[in-house]
């Protein structure tokens, strides 16, 4: 039998199950958690650090993504010191890589944009890292670019959880970190490929899109992502 | 060793210019073009002028960086280009990425781009003749140059400017009508459009219609009755032979946004005609030249020395046969009765009656959007085609406000950006303003008198050519056109740096 425990969000108290993460949990209950990496039917991997929250007796901020509750947890999901860092770390992924909303097929359907323009980023604090990357068009009927790509790793556990097929991988370390498919074989000959799109639709941002897409043109079907795991899970 | 000040910006001559004591000094900036140009004016012992050079000063190198990206983005990129005019962009722009898809647009997607380039036309021409040239030309070239802007135009021509400024809030609602967006739209995609036209919007525009042609009726009335007092200028400003170059539909007639390139001799003989697109590389040809990144195209036939040729409104004029709409048709007879000279066809020379031109082809931007709207098929949805790469190359030409426009790219099997070129209005009218700087230099610069109309009427002369030079380079900063007085040892006389 699952095991119930109580604990207070933003002094509210609430009921939940124990091993429910502190975002799903806030989730359920109306409490808004900022999240960029998290996906709802995926396992999470506390990567992109936006739903840091403030945990009371906690000496740091914990990601709210990969936190489980127990009983008597008290958590602020918003506070001035959050807020700052939150968009701190937007900041960085902007200045990263290239990011240009005005010419990219997600602008207006990004969850990286969206995010910014809730945070109130309307410039960033530090240089631009301008780094120069390259564009994946090798797929027949997609595209990954680099530039774009937060390494979010969303694809990454879409395609091995979901469509099950682990194509995509995180190689290098740091800053030099890049998606790569299938053992760095351009995404066109990845014979593991099944060619799905789940990928994409998982996507955050424009690094991955459907060919042919003109600037704000690329919409996304997240939630279809999101509810495979759910329908399966009902099987 | 010359000596440098700078004068505030209201200010002509710095009160230095007046002493010949002081080799060097700053007058205030010309404004009122569109990118950064600087003008060397060279003098001989006699103070004469001897020669004059055209910089274009700046880059940004779109066909460069954009190598790598997948061939549809590129709409949006070069649109980038330039604020004033991006419809023109993400027209050519999309005509290349059509071809690379090798697809015909569906009959109404041709039309609805038709339609936002007219619009376009409407709203840039507007911009060209009243906010950045009428201080000018009804003002007069000699007026106050602190008053000769804008806000000196509403002082004394209170009801020419609200026409201007209505004429330009059409065109730009009727872009935002259409493509949502007034600036950088995203609704003209390869293949087509992404929406078809609302009928609402249809019914706002044709309401809005008539006010519009009379505006424009009204100010090419102004400008037949104002021409005459300009007859210096006529003569002066860019008044020689060359060539010039404009699309035209299969019957000769003007045409803006689809067609294939005619052109024609100085003395109106038609010396190519039906160029197809992809064949523009056999007919233009382009020079580099010293101290510009703007490059020279040449009617390659027959080399850089005699290749120079013209585009934009006046060399439109001179290429078609008629322009194909009724009102627009009398006033080019009138026009060409008035100005034009030549046994082939009536054509017309001096660089000062762009303006004029301009002026008729913005009701004949307005008649043609009365026929586009007019045509049912406007509203069909069936607005966009989707293919892939069935091309490796492609090439999409436009009639741009300031003129053609060429966009030319070329893509691996995967789409993605191998090489790019683009030829904008201003590139080939480089060599046409540079000639025409020199003519008007010598008719109006002395270098031992020499006076702020002077210099005013060189940027003028720049200014009748309406470039972007922001476009022609893809230039990006301030704004300024930089004028400079050599003396025989190359010292510089006088300056008009933008502050």
């Amino acid at each position: 039998m699952t095991e119930k425990v109580k604990v207070r969000i933003d002094g509210e108290v609430i009921a939940a199950t124990a091993g429910q993460t502190i975002l799903e949990v806030a989730r359920a209950n109306n409490k808004y958690i900022p999240a960029l990496c998290y996906m709802e039917g995926l396992s999470a991997v506390g990567a992109c650090r936006l739903c840091m929250v403030e945990v009371a007796g906690a000496a740091r901020l914990l990601p709210a993504c990969t936190t489980p509750v127990q009983e008597g947890l008290a958590v602020a999901t918003s506070s001035p010191q959050l807020q700052s860092y939150r968009k701190i770390a937007l900041e960085l992924l902007l200045v990263e890589r290239n990011h240009v909303c005005s010419v990219c097929v997600s602008s207006g359907h990004c969850e990286l944009q969206s995010l910014a323009q809730e945070h109130g980023v309307t410039h960033v604090r530090y240089p631009y890292n301008y780094p120069r990357l390259s564009v994946d068009t090798t797929h027949p009927r997609f595209v990954l670019d680099h530039n774009r790509c937060v390494l979010c790793s969303r694809c990454v556990r879409t395609c091995a959880e979901i469509e099950g097929a682990h194509v995509w991988d995180i190689a290098g370390r740091g800053i030099g970190s890049r998606l790569v498919s299938e053992l760095q074989r351009p995404w066109g000959e990845a014979t593991s490929c099944t060619s799905c799109g789940k990928c994409v639709q998982a996507c955050p941002t424009g690094a991955m899109a459907e060919k042919g897409w003109g600037v704000e043109e690329m919409t996304k079907k997240r939630a279809v992502v999101s509810r495979l795991t759910t329908m399966r899970e009902g099987m | 060793m010359t000596t440098s000040k700078t004068t505030p910006a209201t200010t002509g001559l710095a009160p230095e210019a007046m002493k010949p004591a002081v080799k060097r000094l700053t007058i205030n900036h010309v404004s009122r073009i569109e990118g950064h140009a600087k003008v060397t004016i060279k003098l001989d012992d006699a103070g004469q002028v001897t020669d004059t050079q055209f910089h274009v000063t700046q880059i940004r190198g779109f066909e460069k960086f954009t190598e790598g990206r997948p061939y549809y983005e590129m709409p949006s990129i070069t649109s980038r280009i330039c604020g004033i005019c991006p419809i023109s962009h993400l027209l050519a722009s999309s005509k290349a990425c059509d071809s690379i898809m090798a697809v015909r647009i569906p009959e109404t997607a041709a039309k609805l781009r038709e339609l936002v380039h007219m619009a376009q036309i409407v709203q840039s021409h507007a911009l060209s003749f009243f906010y950045l040239s009428a201080p000018d030309l009804l003002l007069g070239m000699d007026f106050d140059p602190a008053k000769r802007n804008v806000a000196g135009l509403l002082a004394e021509h209170p009801d020419a400017l609200r026409d201007g400024i209505v004429l330009r809030k059409f065109g730009q609602q009727v872009i935002e009508r259409l493509a949502k967006e007034r600036i950088h739209p995203s609704w003209t995609v390869p293949g087509g459009v992404n929406a078809p036209l609302d009928p609402a919007a249809r019914e706002k525009t044709l309401e809005e219609l008539p006010a519009a042609v009379e505006i424009v009726k009204r100010t090419i009335a102004l400008w037949k009755n104002t021409l005459d007092g300009f007859p210096d200028e006529i003569d002066s400003f860019s008044n020689f032979p060359t060539m010039y170059c404009g699309l035209v539909g299969p019957d000769g007639s003007l045409r803006l946004y689809d067609g294939k390139l005619r052109f024609v001799g100085s003395d109106g003989e038609i010396v190519a005609d039906q160029v197809r697109p992809d064949d523009y590389a056999t007919y233009i040809a382009e020079a580099t030249l010293p101290d510009s990144y703007l490059k020279a195209p040449y009617y390659r036939p027959v080399g850089l020395a005699d290749g120079i040729y013209r585009v934009g409104p006046l060399a439109r004029l001179n290429v078609a046969d008629r322009c194909g709409t009724p009102a627009a048709d009398i006033e080019l007879a009138e026009y060409r009765q008035r100005l034009g000279v030549g046994a082939a066809r009536r054509i017309v020379q001096s660089g000062f009656h762009y303006h004029y031109a301009r002026l008729i082809e913005a009701l004949y931007a307005l008649e043609r959007m009365q026929e586009l709207l007019d045509d049912p098929a406007i509203l069909s949805t069936k607005v966009r085609a989707h293919a892939g790469v069935n091309n490796l190359e492609g090439v999409g030409i436009i009639e741009a406000p300031r003129g053609t426009l060429i966009h030319h790219y070329k893509v691996d099997d995967n789409g993605a950006m191998t090489w790019a070129n683009l030829i904008v209005a201003t590139g080939h009218n480089n060599l046409a303003i540079g000639r025409g700087i020199l003519q008007v230099a010598k008719r109006f610069v002395d270098g031992n008198k020499i006076q702020e109309g002077a210099l005013n009427r060189i940027s003028a002369l720049v200014r009748a050519y309406d470039p972007c030079l922001s476009c022609s380079t893809h230039a990006m900063g301030t704004v300024p056109i930089l004028l400079q007085l050599l003396g025989p040892d190359g010292e510089m006389l006088d300056e008009l740096p933008r502050q």
